[in-house]
């Protein structure tokens, strides 16, 4: 059995000795996956921070002397790409998918564990590159998320000496740190499940956490040359992406390079991205909602046949993002094609989360809270998806509020939910310790509720033709004095939404102290990483002897089983007699 | 339970913000009144889907929420569900790209009798052109854009001769005639949008693109740049008017070919300086100004920028503000310079004149100053010497009293509220960004030390 020794090779040689190897240079996947987890809350605690600044001038322009338009820029633009890259991807891949692959699979650990503590440490850089664009003289770039040239490198954008630099060197960072993590979680999940773990056993969470990351090694390296190729053209004045053009009144002496060039390519990488964050919380929900339902997953095959054919797909809609990019508008047809395809394996998730709720045990835990909020929030942003999806639906809405609304529902809100359902889910594994339910509650309340309220208005001022990346609006037909008050309510509403944040912190620290003392499996729940020797489980694991499963990963509620829930290493009753 | 009833209510909530809500499309003014309909198709099917979807939800959340002695029901999958459902989403796809890829079709097929009308972007405004006589549009290239040729038309071509230049935010278009709009950027992505219309689409450095529409309801629509272009973005303004056909004619009628405007007299400063000395009076015999008459400093001034100036004061756009006296006292002299020729003399000798820095008077912290003149420096230049591109006059070394005066008089309305000054529009949503006196004096303070 190949895959067992090598799943279980040498977990004596790097046994940790000292704080330093424990908690810093350690190469314990579930070390590392806090550790991950850790900086992205942090940086995205900054992003949040960022987007209220942002809020607090469109709620209430004229009114803030430190947000100017220069500023402004700034904070849209680091906001988004925090939340999207250093904060979703991170936390998801790095943070969620460093934890639960090798305890769902059974292993002891990443199949290259030196690797994968370079991998924390290379995105650590990353950060810091990215964090220090803060510092720099004219701060960090405010070309917008998309970077898009000429106007990333050019005269007339914030950040165009020191922060654009930073931070394509910093995302290229990033990368070199995801390509290393994301080598290792699929060479985990394909070499190191333990015996009898077959593909088709897997939770879903490693299935979607597995393809999300089989997307990312294909997408991440189109963002790497574009951000090369972009630097060059910033540094020493190639011209890949800029033609000749004229700024701050001169010629640049650049000459036919396109622009819509670097669209293609950061969209290349954008689109799957989307994917790269939606497909591990597709996963980890579905495990919340079985888990707390009482029930398997509903149509499992179909789920797993879903995320790979969304896989498959999501490299093939990128230029739904340019539809009114100047490309050739006859690209419309396709991709409006291939994009409204994606929507069919995708509500096919929908209907079997809701169907795995039916005739279900619901019990309303902390993660299931969160994980039916996912269901409301991501039905939402899904459905939004198909206007802006449909080329021509798309004509009135692209670059509008619409878009904000769609994109925040669909992949800040709904993955957020899915998030905080996995930390309270796990929380017990990862720290021997319940999270506080109240405070929970509070957190979910707070949070499901305001982000509607901030979102759902929205769609409408982009209907109404409220322009997007706009410091203000001025006298303007399309922002009416109701717009006005709307964009106020939607202000405070943020401020409550960042404010419940807080109280998840809170939780955390307090949780951590005080917390009642957690079982081995607090929720009764068949995966692996429940039935460890140890809570929190020791670095190896699975102390001196491997698991091995013998069902899949949803043997809840069996007719005629004793508990409401097989292990997925319990052995068949005829095995045990 | 309590989550149940809450997308209960999220689901009704959402609806009833969807029908009573003020907030929907602004009335069509355009022939895509189709792109309204895949709209409403897109709103029907994916509510239906919406409400179905969370009521169900909300139906097992309640009747399957956990009881004692209560067991899920196990049932790992059913094709004949899976599969149904699977058609039935196909189907309402299909509903809604069907229609939308028919409308798409219309919309990349320009109409064969469609007007050509070129819309010109650049940081962060917008100018047009039109064919002319002969129908065709000039060559134009980014090398041949200079100031006095801003659409970079090259002057070798015949073609090019009789194209119709509009140097103004402003575009007439004649209604109920299909509009075939080419799109051009000098410098950034821009987007040409009117949500009357519809339609919008990005300008593109280095290559031509294109919209076309139909506008059918005579009036003025706000033109939006929907593309982030740099600082400046959400400043980028213009308008659409549509006329009448007759109307539109006579408008276009008094637009310069761009034979004209390359025709257009050069400046002599020796005729300039006889005209001069009415300026003299005031501004002072070097055009170093004067704080006791409130007369700008105007020697080292951009020439194009004094011009343009001098016309708003004779359009009666600058200086009919009681709020501004001294701009009332300004437009009777602009008023004195009756001729074209007249006008670039003089700035023709203000030109040559000397140039030294005015004395500083306004005084504040230069350091917060530098931060606040970050957004400043994408218009003005970071030294700020004043661009031709962005339509930004210099400020270092000019009268900084002067500045700060304007700086208020954008911020109240004074300036840059007329209609027609969309340039001053502009100035005037960036001047709202300094909130107060301090930062007003901060930035000026900042300019001083350039």
């Amino acid at each position: 059995m190949a895959y067992v020794a090598i799943a279980d090779r040498d977990h004596h040689l790097h046994d940790p000795q000292t704080f330093v190897t424990k908690y810093i240079w350690s190469q314990d996947h579930k070390v590392i996956a806090i550790q991950y987890g850790s900086v992205a809350i942090l940086v995205g605690l900054v992003a949040l921070g960022l987007s209220l600044l942002m809020r607090l001038q469109i709620g209430f322009p004229e009114t803030f002397s430190f947000i100017t338009p220069y500023s402004y820029y700034q904070f849209v633009t680091m906001h988004g790409m925090i939340m999207v890259i250093y904060l979703l991807t991170a936390l998801f891949l790095g943070g969620f998918g460093n934890y639960l692959i090798p305890l769902m699979c059974g292993a002891r650990d990443m199949v290259f564990p030196y690797m994968n503590m370079l991998s924390f440490w290379v995105y650590f850089l990353s950060v810091i590159v990215l964090i220090a664009s803060f510092f720099v003289p004219g701060g960090p770039t405010g070309a917008g998320w998309t970077l898009y040239p000429p106007q990333a490198i050019a005269e007339g954008t914030s950040g165009v000496d020191w922060g654009i630099v930073l931070m394509l060197v910093s995302l290229a960072i990033f990368i070199v740190a995801f390509t290393m993590g994301g080598l290792n979680y699929v060479t985990t999940v394909l070499q190191a499940r333990c015996r009898g773990m077959t593909l088709m056993r897997m939770p879903l969470s490693v299935w979607g956490i597995f393809i999300a990351t089989i997307l990312g090694l294909f997408a991440f390296p189109a963002l790497l040359v574009a951000a090369i190729m972009l630097l060059l053209d910033r540094a020493i004045g190639t011209s890949f992406f800029m033609p000749a053009l004229i700024s701050m009144g001169t010629q640049t002496g650049n000459d036919g390079g396109s622009p819509i060039l670097f669209q293609h390519l950061f969209w290349f990488f954008g689109h799957p991205e989307v994917y790269i964050v939606a497909l591990p919380a597709f996963g980890i929900v579905s495990d919340l909602l079985a888990t707390h339902a009482r029930k398997n997953i509903f149509g499992y095959r179909m789920m797993v046949w879903a995320i790979v054919a969304i896989g498959v797909l999501s490299f093939v809609v990128w230029a739904h993002h340019m539809y009114v990019s100047g490309m050739n508008p006859y690209f419309g047809f396709f991709f409006a094609t291939t994009t409204l395809i994606i929507a069919v394996p995708t509500a096919i998730k929908v209907y079997n989360w809701i169907l795995t709720l039916w005739r279900g045990d619901i019990h309303f835990t902390l993660p299931m809270l969160w994980a039916c909020g996912f269901i409301f929030t991501f039905v939402h942003g899904g459905l939004t998806g198909l206007f802006l999806g449909n080329v021509t639906v798309d004509l009135p809405l692209s670059d509008t509020y619409f878009v904000i609304g769609h994109f925040h529902m669909v992949m800040g809100v709904s993955p957020v939910m899915v998030l905080f359902g996995a930390i309270y889910h796990w929380f017990p594994k990862m720290t021997g310790k319940m999270a506080n339910e109240t405070l929970g509650k509070i957190h979910f309340w707070m949070t499901f509720l305001g982000t509607y309220a901030i979102y759902l208005p929205m769609h409408y001022l982009g209907i109404l033709g409220m322009p997007r990346r706009y410091y203000a609006y001025g006298n303007t037909e399309v922002l009416p004095e109701s717009g006005v008050i709307v964009n106020q309510g939607i202000t405070i509403a943020a401020i409550i939404v960042a404010v419940a944040q807080l109280i998840f912190l809170v939780n955390v620290f307090y949780s951590l102290k005080k917390g009642k003392p957690a079982e081995e499996n607090p929720w009764r729940a068949t995966t692996l990483e429940w039935q460890t020797p140890d809570t929190p489980p020791k670095h190896g694991n699975w102390g001196p002897k491997l698991p091995v499963v013998y069902r899949w990963a949803y043997d809840y509620s069996v007719p005629g089983a004793d508990r409401d829930f097989i292990p997925q290493n319990e052995p068949p009753r005829e095995a045990k007699a | 339970m309590a989550l149940a009833v809450v997308i209960v209510l999220l689901v009704a909530g959402s609806l009833i913000f969807h029908f009573a809500s003020p907030w929907y499309f602004t009335p069509l003014a355009s022939n895509w009144s189709a792109v309204d309909f895949t709209v409403g198709v897109t709103f029907w099917v994916t509510g239906i889907v919406f409400v179905a979807v969370n009521l169900f939800t909300a139906y097992c959340l309640i009747k399957y929420r956990h009881r004692k002695a209560h067991r899920a029901h196990y049932e790992p999958e059913s094709k004949k569900l899976e599969i149904s459902l699977t058609a039935i989403t196909a189907v309402g796809v299909a509903a809604m790209l069907t229609p939308g890829l028919f409308v798409w079709g219309d919309f990349v097929r320009v109409p064969e009798d469609a007007m050509v009308v070129e819309a010109l972007a650049k940081q962060w405004h917008w100018s047009y052109r039109f064919p002319g006589s002969d129908g065709k549009l000039g060559r134009t290239d980014v090398r041949h854009m200079t100031v006095d040729n801003p659409f970079g038309l090259d002057p070798n071509d015949p073609a090019g001769q009789d194209d119709i230049l509009v140097a103004n935010p402003v575009l007439h278009l004649p209604v109920d005639r299909p509009i075939h709009l080419l799109l051009r950027s000098s410098d950034v992505l821009h987007n040409f949008a009117v949500p009357q219309f519809r339609a919008k689409m990005d300008a593109v450095p280095g290559m031509v693109t294109y919209q076309w529409f139909t506008p059918t309801r005579v009036g003025t629509y706000e033109l939006l740049c929907e593309e982030l272009c740099g600082i400046a973005h959400f400043a980028m303004r213009g308008r659409v008017v549509v006329d009448p056909f007759a109307d539109f004619e006579s408008w276009l009628a008094e637009q310069p070919t761009f034979a004209e405007t390359a025709a257009r007299p050069m400046g002599d400063p020796q005729s300039g300086a006889a005209t001069y000395a009415v300026c003299s009076a005031c501004h002072g015999a070097q055009g170093e100004g004067n704080p006791q008459l409130n007369a700008p400093k105007i020697a080292g001034q951009e020439a194009w920028y004094l011009k343009r100036q001098i016309r708003l004061y004779q359009q009666g756009i600058r200086g009919t503000d009681p709020r501004d006296p001294y701009g009332m006292q300004m437009a009777p002299m602009a008023n004195t310079l009756t001729t074209e020729q007249a006008l670039a003399d003089v700035a023709a000798y203000i030109e040559s004149l000397p140039d030294r820095p005015a004395e500083p008077t306004v005084s504040g912290n230069a350091a917060r100053g530098r931060t606040l003149y970050q957004t400043c420096a994408g218009c003005h230049g970071r030294d700020g010497r004043g661009i031709w591109s962005t339509n930004a006059p210099r400020l270092a070394g000019m009268s900084d009293w002067y500045l700060k005066r304007q700086l208020e008089y954008f911020r109240d309305g004074v300036r840059g509220a007329h209609a027609d000054d969309l340039y001053g529009l502009q100035m005037a949503m960036m001047a709202a960004s300094l909130r107060d006196e301090r930062a007003i004096d901060d930035v000026i303070a900042y300019i001083n030390s350039l």
